[in-house]
Parts: structure tokens; C-alpha cells; sequence
């Protein structure tokens, strides 16, 4: 598990270096740079508030696109409130790492305790190399370009990898199937965010629709002793 | 204070309040079984969502890089035999940048 951590926060720190470079070569400072990577810290949304920034018009056209990218951290949030059992004061560090990488390595895991564990390892690497890479990119710029290396399979590759085991049940697969498909249909019609957020209307409908959940429960045979993945065990209590 | 540094630090923080929202709702709504499932099925739907987006989306237009499709799909073919994240990871990289570098 932490060995997958510290691969996803090298990744990060790869694009963290592209994104300090981009940042930079359209025209932020260092410093905004780095606020960005330090306080908004979330990949899509850092990119999208620099490319509607430095696009010519004005700057607060970038708010509305960022933070559209940023609502998926809140329905996030809903999924790893209840495991992360933060309250008080500590909630308000928790919060700051509720973004992909950390609700997907958290959802690979079966105890409620490793998703603790997993959430809070990627989110300590993730946002060290995150820094680190976009230090580096914004002081260096573009000495290389992260597609040469086949970066940019990176992301679907992982985050898929990450999906897999949830997707052993067959109510996962067809939740999974829909909300990529209402995702892929919304893209050419709504502003970048909306398609992923969309998706969590199919995850409303299923949860909701279908009270029972038993029978969809049913592993496959592929991985028949396999412990319960997020869906099962919430279903099991 | 410019312009740009206050947008910049409206979104940051706007963005931080919707990280803090999700997590904050009362402990009566999150126990409530039928929001227990939906919350349960949330990163399934919204991160296969994440994938495909990240696939195909060009900003706001369909665009497939013929070599990132042939790098998941190597990826797909690794999970298929088991293997873990790491060496997914690196499967998927390594078809992309080869096809990037011989096409």
C-alpha cells in the first residue's frame, strides 16, 4: 500500500512540475504558483484556474471554472466522512486532502482502518511531491515535457487500476459503466467538472433506487474469497 | 492586491470550503442507510466517470490520442492479470512514450 503511495506521489510530483511550469510560462509569479498548489491543491482545478486566468479576459472568469472542477471533492467528502472520522479541529486538516488520488487509494482498501491509513499515506506523499514538483517546475520551467514520457496515460491508468477491485460486484459494474457514460456524453455540452459531478447523480439513483442490495452483492467468481470492497461491506452492516 | 491575486485566493479557499462541505454533513445524514449507500457507490460512478473524461475529453470537445488509448489499454490488460498499481502504472507510461517515440 505505501509502496502505491509513493508511486502516485512520484506521478503527482511529474505533473506538479508540469503544472509549475505551465503556471509560470503564462505568467504567475512563483509565489501565485504555489499558493495555488498549497492551498487550492487540486490538480484539474490548478490547471483550469491558469489556463482561464492567463487567457486574456479577466481573472475571475478562472473562479467559477476552478471551482466547478472542485465540486467533486465535496461529493468525495460524502463517501469518506463516515471512514475518516474526523471532528473538531482535526476535520479541517482532513479536508484539505479530499481530492482523486485520496478517495480512489482510500476505496482500494477493505478495513475502515487501512482506508485511514491509505487516505492519509497518499495525502501526506501526494501533497509533499506535489510542493516539491511544483517548486521545481515554476523555478526551472519547461526543460521537459511530461507527454514524452507517457505521462498523460498515467492518470486514467491509475485511477482505473484503483477502481478495479470495487468493481468485482455487479451493481459496481453497472454504477461504474453508467456514470462513465453519462460523463462521456455531458463533455461536449457543459463546462469542464460538470461531466464527473454528473456522475454522481447515477451513484443517487442506485443507492437510493434499490433498497435491497443483497443480491447485487455477489462477488464473481474471479476473486471468490476476496474481503468485501467498499460497496459490500457497506451493504453488510 | 491585483486582481489576479484575489481570484487566486478566493478560488483557493473556495475550494477548500467544498473539500470541508462534504465532510461536515451531520452524522444523522451520514448514517442514514440509504445515504451509507449512495456515499458507497459516490467513487465508483464519479471516479469511472474521472477516467473516461480524462480519455477522451480535449477541453470540451471528444479527442482520443491513439497513443494514450493503446497505454490504458496495456494497463487494462495488466489488471486483467492481476497485477498491482505500480506495475499498471508503469506499463501504461512505458506503451505511450514507446508508441510517442517510433510514430
Amino acid at each position: 500500500m505505501l509502496r502505491a503511495a509513493v508511486g502516485i506521489g512520484l506521478y503527482a510530483g511529474a505533473f506538479g512540475a508540469s503544472f509549475g511550469a505551465v503556471a509560470v510560462g503564462t505568467g504567475l509569479s512563483v509565489a501565485q504558483t504555489m499558493v495555488l498548489s498549497l492551498v487550492l491543491f487540486s490538480g484539474a482545478s490548478q490547471f483550469a484556474f491558469v489556463g482561464v486566468a492567463t487567457a486574456g479576459g479577466s481573472p475571475w472568469a478562472a473562479v467559477p471554472a476552478a471551482l466547478l472542477l472542485g465540486v467533486r471533492n465535496a461529493f468525495y467528502g460524502v463517501a469518506l466522512a463516515r471512514t475518516l472520522e474526523s471532528r473538531g479541529l482535526r476535520r479541517l486538516v482532513t479536508a484539505h486532502f479530499v481530492i482523486d488520488e485520496t478517495t480512489a487509494m482510500a476505496l482500494g482498501q477493505d478495513s475502515a482502518r487501512a482506508k485511514r491509513y491509505a487516505y492519509w499515506a497518499t495525502g501526506l506523499i501526494l501533497f509533499a511531491l506535489w510542493q516539491a514538483g511544483s517548486l521545481a517546475g515554476a523555478v526551472v520551467g519547461t526543460a521537459v515535457d511530461p507527454a514524452d514520457f507517457g505521462l498523460d496515460a498515467a492518470a486514467p491508468a491509475v485511477f482505473l487500476a484503483l477502481l478495479w477491485p470495487s468493481l468485482r460486484m455487479v451493481e459496481a459494474r453497472w454504477v461504474a459503466l453508467s456514470g462513465a457514460a453519462v460523463a462521456v456524453v455531458l463533455i461536449p455540452h457543459v463546462p469542464a467538472g460538470v461531466p464527473v459531478v454528473a456522475a454522481a447523480a447515477v451513484a443517487a439513483v442506485a443507492g437510493l433506487g434499490r433498497g435491497r442490495g443483497s443480491d447485487s452483492v455477489r462477488s464473481t467468481a474471479a476473486a471468490p474469497i476476496d474481503p468485501a470492497t467498499t460497496t459490500c461491506s457497506q451493504e453488510a452492516r | 492586491m491585483t486582481a489576479l491575486w484575489a481570484a487566486l485566493v478566493v478560488a483557493a479557499v473556495g475550494s477548500y470550503v467544498l473539500k470541508l462541505a462534504g465532510l461536515s454533513l451531520p452524522e444523522s445524514v451520514l448514517n442514514h442507510p440509504r445515504v451509507q449507500r449512495v456515499a458507497s457507490l459516490l467513487p465508483v460512478a464519479m471516479l469511472s466517470a474521472l477516467v473516461l473524461v480524462q480519455l477522451v475529453d480535449g477541453g470540451g470537445r471528444y479527442r482520443l490520442d491513439w497513443t494514450t488509448l493503446a497505454g490504458v489499454l496495456a494497463a487494462v490488460v495488466a489488471l486483467l492479470l492481476g497485477r498491482g498499481l505500480l506495475l499498471v502504472f508503469g506499463v501504461a507510461i512505458a506503451m505511450t512514450a514507446l508508441l510517442r517515440l517510433v510514430s
